[in-house]
């Protein structure tokens, strides 16, 4: 059986814990981009006169956060995506010893928990997308597009390592460390708020090899329309790479997991 | 439907040397028959019965299930059994009706069909009422229930059952037995692990008494009782501290009467073919025990003849 079928099968219980919770995260999914656009992008952006050479091309602030807080919401999407509800399958519902007891393996398992992480992230970045639009952030339809998509990609290579840990933490004060030091220092200090070009020279190599900095920076040139192609094949190709090389490590500690 | 070889099963520790759960077992499953692992805790029966589902792999030996093997055919082999685990994995979230629709749904089964099958089988375990109902608000009695129900999903081959009515008070226990009986009379091969004697005695056709990783007896439960022990047991209990100080007059006072005494620290057990006669010896003997109980051998006799240690330790 192909993993494609073996994780299709799943797509009913998946579909059934959506149908449970689409109402809650519907609404917030919206709220969300708005709020940051007005708070960061307009108000905290009205006080910011700098010229588009000192960000990064952007004609404003506001353009030059919008595709920062695309990114970072992404992130922080499948961050959380990736951690209690693996945990809650893992320990408190012990949902994947019963797939695991079925003809599905480890990774079908983890195919079929990762195919649901991208559909919400699909969704978050569509809705965000879509509020930031009418602000003008995107230089054009193509520009929009390709931001979401890029958007996508990396929640989705972020969320990767991330599940790859979850699957063989004992418990959630595991995950305290992924919230203090990945996600919160990467959403302020990785380009998403401010050029990185502003930080020490140390803590600018630092923040460059980030997964959200590449990450920004590409979503940022799909919007502003400053392609730039060897930059960005290399963010393409790091996260492309972050994505594979996790994959495999998310299936094999799933499988020790589930195999004691 | 089980053929396991000098099984074994270890476990690697942190800085320690591995521990060995299975150490070496031989175990016959034939088709239709209920099999049981009597054991107490710690005696292996949960590492074998994960060997057993194709989800724990084999640390040595062999082992064949349905004829296949378990390292390279395991989804196929789950395809064909169910599994009834001691922790509940249902979830909570979901109806007692959409856990049994996704589950079968993971075997592969139409949507249709797998509805048809989740309806009879919530018949079955009699939870139909309870259909729309959220997991988290059944009883422990119902959850095992609906475990029991899902483990039937796929109209397995053969139902693993580890420790089915553990935790269970003693109405939603006799409930469940029934069922596990209907299931066996219907030609489903049952293999339970229990720690509870009359359990075994009540389901099993054929059990292994497990204690620390090996098998130490095999047999029906007649004939383990008929090998091990005498056909009546009489409970003697004396006062606090003064129970293991009377073993000495109450052997002599019972002689041929009995095979022989067990001391307990709240009791001595006489091991004899009449109970009655036994204890009018004692009394005979001027012995005043505070308490006396007269009851027919049981499997637990057979396994503190055999480990010296009650079952649940």
């Amino acid at each position: 059986m192909s993993t494609w079928s073996m994780a299709l099968r799943q797509s009913d219980y998946y579909w059934t814990l959506y149908r449970r919770t689409w109402k809650g995260s519907v609404f917030s999914s919206f709220l969300t981009p708005l709020l940051y656009v007005l708070a960061m992008g307009v108000l905290l952006g009205g006080f910011v006169e700098a010229d588009p050479s000192r960000l990064e091309g952007a004609p404003s602030y506001l353009a030059f956060v919008a595709p920062g807080l695309l990114a970072a919401q992404t992130m922080q999407t499948a961050v959380f995506e990736t951690t209690y509800p693996v945990l809650s399958a893992t320990k408190w519902q012990r949902v994947y010893f019963g797939m695991n007891a079925t003809p599905l393996r480890a990774l079908d398992i983890a195919n079929a928990a990762l195919g649901f992480v991208l559909l919400r992230l699909v969704l978050i970045a569509i809705v965000f997308v879509a509020v930031l639009a009418p602000f003008g952030v995107f230089v054009s339809v193509p520009a929009a597009i390709g931001a979401l998509l890029v958007s996508i990609l990396v929640g989705a290579a972020i969320g990767m390592p991330v599940y790859a840990y979850a699957v063989g933490v004992p418990n959630e004060s595991s995950f305290s460390l992924i919230f203090r030091l990945g996600v919160i220092p990467q959403f302020l200090f990785s380009g998403a708020f401010f050029p990185i070009s502003n930080l020490s020279p140390a803590l600018e190599w630092l923040a460059r090899l980030t997964p959200l900095y590449q990450g920004v920076d590409l979503t940022r040139m799909l919007s502003l329309g400053t392609w730039h192609t060897g930059p960005a094949l290399v963010h393409l190709a790091y996260l492309l790479v972050l994505l594979v090389v996790f994959h495999r490590v998310a299936v094999r500690r799933l499988a020790k997991r589930l195999a004691f | 439907m089980i053929s396991a070889r000098g099984l074994r099963k270890s476990f690697q520790q942190k800085g320690q040397e591995p521990f060995e759960a299975v150490r070496g077992i031989d175990v016959e499953v034939r088709r239709g028959e209920a099999f049981g692992f009597l054991g107490p805790n710690g005696a292996g029966k949960s590492s074998t019965m994960r060997m057993i589902a194709a989800v724990s792999p084999v640390s040595g030996g062999s082992l064949r299930i349905l004829g296949l093997d378990p390292a390279t055919d395991g989804s196929q082999i789950r395809g064909r059994i169910g599994v009834c685990p001691q922790e509940d994995s249902l979830d909570t979230e979901l109806t007692v009706a959409e856990n049994l629709y996704v589950y079968g749904r993971y075997f592969g089964i139409g949507r249709a069909e797998v509805r048809r099958r989740a309806a009879a089988q919530l018949e079955f375990v009699q939870l139909t009422e309870r259909g729309g109902a959220k997991v988290e608000d059944l009883s422990g009695g119902m959850k095992r229930r609906l475990t029991i129900a899902r483990s039937m999903i796929n109209d397995p081959e053969m139902v693993l059952l580890d420790e089915p009515t553990t935790g269970l008070d003693p109405q939603a226990r006799h409930v469940l037995w029934d069922r596990l009986f209907r299931l066996k009379q219907q030609g489903v091969t049952l293999v339970i692990t229990t720690h509870y004697m009359d359990e075994a005695e009540q389901l099993c056709d054929r059990l292994v008494v497990m204690d620390k990783g090996l098998i130490v007896a095999e047999g029906s439960p007649a004939s383990l009782i008929a090998e091990y022990s005498t056909r009546e047991v009489a409970e003697v209990r004396f006062g606090i501290g003064e129970n293991e100080s009377s073993a000495g007059a109450v052997e002599s006072a019972v002689g041929r009467r009995a095979e022989r005494v067990e001391v307990l620290p709240d009791r001595l057990l006489i091991y004899a073919a009449d109970g009655e006669a036994a204890v009018a010896a004692v009394h005979d003997a001027g012995l005043q025990p505070v308490a006396t109980l007269v009851r027919r051998s049981s499997l637990e006799d057979v396994f503190l003849r055999l480990t010296g240690r009650t079952l649940v330790d």
